[in-house]
């Protein structure tokens, strides 16, 4: 950010040599005989990878310090770690070794796995608040905004059908009402702008932009470059699990372009093809790495 | 894409100052940390109202498709006893040995369904829920004690049925009723902390839901859920009895049996049963809770 004061900056979130492992069983060779499953077993440790259990290392060593007032956008392709990290950042997700100390209580931006689809709307609107840990008075005080700031009683009384029978576009507008209402210290966002429609979208914004008034830091990931550009002011790229660059964001969405070849590093010269396939980046479709997903 | 295959390495990390000394000079916590017994306490304290919103919001939704709705609430239950009646009464022959069999039957049915459905919901606690437990903040132990209290929901309906069966089997109403619900509090104690336990094993080792049905299954049939254990262990030395009695789904069947049932005397119950349901009770409740509680930060890792 730029307002960096004369004293030293306050710290918020600190991630020190930070790896997270993911285990999954029932993978690799003679996954379902019974021999297998035996041998995993008796021998826990030593037979990990031959029982079938694979590691999968998420994040690598990543090491960063955040400090009070910054907004900062985490990029990277897909599977690169980027929401683990926000996972593990929040607590929610042990990690492997490494430490990461946190001012107060980060917390993610998300309700969804809270909520019921056999419910109505207003009673998921209770269940959503209760989970993120408001208390019913101030669900109760908010509930006219949450409804109103998702629109899913513009076209009639929507909000007292059971959540399967709202839209796609709908519930993902009421998870999100729901998962801004309450006001956090560090608030950790998932791709929770690309939702709605242009006009959700605009308010999901004006929202973020009020919430980070409030948060100490906002953590921000997301495949849309625009808005990392409007939110943030210093990003963190990851690629396969470990830490590329870190810096102000133009500087690092300009390399991450020409990484994914979204666009080009140099201005563009006007070249025949044959001069292209000399320049040694590839080009994916230009529409594929910046669609947010 | 291609070029992910040729990365350069990545810049080195800004860690020019030692971070842990930073962190501990600006008072940071560590994250995902477990709390103490006293806080984690005081946290589950403060998410309660999320806990029953939690355990009405399941009940509710569990019927929300089928047509008759609610009405499964009661229906299930009484289906199942209806069941056990025809077999265990009709074709078995049990009944004969036992007075008010009806009554004797479908309370065991219930308080037995109770135990089970709570120790089988918490098998899933945490590993069927692991979307919850990655995107939010609570103890975790507020899931598989959410889900006892749903069970506990669940059986309030099953004992509004089961008052009407009892009042057209002629069995009168009596002060003893009132005794039904000490009972179930610490049936719930105990549903609630062996949830707890098997709640930590299924997060760890989730082949054990597959398991537990086996294991329930045994453990009713041994708990004289559909028969007097009284009354076919005559044979049976002494202390098999004994033990057979003071199981705990034992003896929370027959103190609910003795309190709702005049036909069953006192004398039926094992020696210091309401000692023994008071036992089991704590000994589930407070081991399962610090048990649970141990790995309470390792919950969620894939």
């Amino acid at each position: 950010m730029a307002e960096q004061t004369p004293t030293e900056k306050i710290p918020t979130v600190i991630a020190d040599d930070v790896d997270i492992v993911y285990r999954v069983n029932g993978t690799g060779a003679g996954r379902g005989t019974a021999t297998a499953a035996l041998n995993r077993i008796l021998r826990r440790k030593q037979a990990e990878k031959a029982a079938g259990v694979r590691k999968v290392h998420a994040v690598k060593k990543v090491s960063f310090v955040a400090y009070k007032g910054e907004a900062i956008g985490l990029i990277g392709t897909n599977g690169s770690g980027k929401s683990t990290l926000l996972k593990a950042v929040a607590g929610l997700l042990p990690v492997e070794s490494g430490h990461i100390h946190t001012d107060g209580q980060p917390s993610l931006l998300g309700v969804n796995a809270a909520l019921m689809s056999d419910l109505t709307g207003e009673r998921n609107v209770y269940l959503g608040g209760l989970a993120m840990g408001m208390s019913r008075e101030q669900i109760k005080e908010r509930y006219q905004d949450i409804v109103d700031f998702s629109g899913i009683n513009e076209k009639g009384d929507f909000i007292t059908l059971p959540m399967r029978t709202y839209s796609s576009g709908m519930a993902a507008r009421l998870r999100f009402s729901i998962a801004a209402a309450k006001d956090h210290d560090v608030l950790l966002i998932d791709e929770a702008l690309a939702t709605g429609d242009r006009s959700f979208q605009k308010r999901s914004e004006a929202r973020i932009r009020e919430l980070r008034q409030h948060a100490g830091t906002v953590f921000l990931v997301s495949h849309n470059n625009k808005s990392i550009r409007d939110t943030c002011e210093r990003v963190l790229w990851l690629e396969r699990g470990e830490l590329r660059m870190d810096g102000p964001t133009e500087e690092v969405m300009k390399e991450y372009e020409a990484f994914t070849g979204d666009k080009k590093p140099a201005p563009k010269k006007p070249a025949p093809k044959a001069v292209v396939a000399k320049v040694n980046t590839p080009q994916p479709s230009g529409a594929e790495a910046s669609l947010p997903s | 894409m291609s070029q992910v295959l040729h990365t350069p390495p990545p810049t080195p990390a800004p860690a020019a100052e030692d971070l842990a000394a930073l962190a501990a000079r600006h008072g940071l916590s560590v994250s995902g940390a477990r709390p103490s017994l006293r806080e984690y306490v005081g946290q589950l304290w403060a998410r309660r109202h999320f806990i029953s919103a939690f355990a009405t919001a399941k009940l509710t939704a569990q019927y929300s498709q089928a047509k008759l709705g609610q009405v499964w609430q009661v229906m299930t239950p009484l289906l199942n006893a209806a069941v056990y009646y025809f077999i265990f009464g009709v074709l078995l022959g049990t009944k004969h040995n036992v007075p008010d069999y009806v009554p004797f039957l479908v309370t065991g049915v219930f308080i037995w369904t109770f135990t089970q459905s709570s120790i089988m919901a918490g098998t899933r606690a945490i590993s069927g829920n692991l979307g919850l437990v990655r995107a939010l903040h609570f103890p975790r132990a507020a899931l598989p004690i959410s889900f006892a209290l749903q069970q506990l929901q669940q059986l309030l309906f099953s004992m509004a049925a089961l008052v009407v069966i009892l009042l057209c089997f002629g069995v009168p109403v009596a002060a003893s009723w009132v005794l039904a619900i000490p009972a179930l509090v610490l049936q719930f104690t105990f549903n609630a902390g062996v949830s707890m336990v098997v709640a930590r094993l299924g997060a760890k080792t989730p082949d054990i839901a597959q398991l537990m049905p086996f294991v329930l299954r045994t453990w009713m049939y041994v708990s004289g859920v559909m028969w007097s254990i009284d009354k076919l262990t005559t044979k049976e030395p002494h202390i098999v009895r004994v033990l057979l009695e003071l199981n705990p789904a034992a003896v929370y069947i027959d103190l609910m049996r003795f309190a709702l049932i005049d036909s069953f005397h006192a004398d039926s119950l094992p020696p210091h049963v309401w000692a023994a349901a008071t036992g089991w009770a704590l000994l589930a409740g407070v081991g399962g809770f610090i048990y649970f509680w141990k790995a309470e930060e390792t919950y969620g890792r894939g």
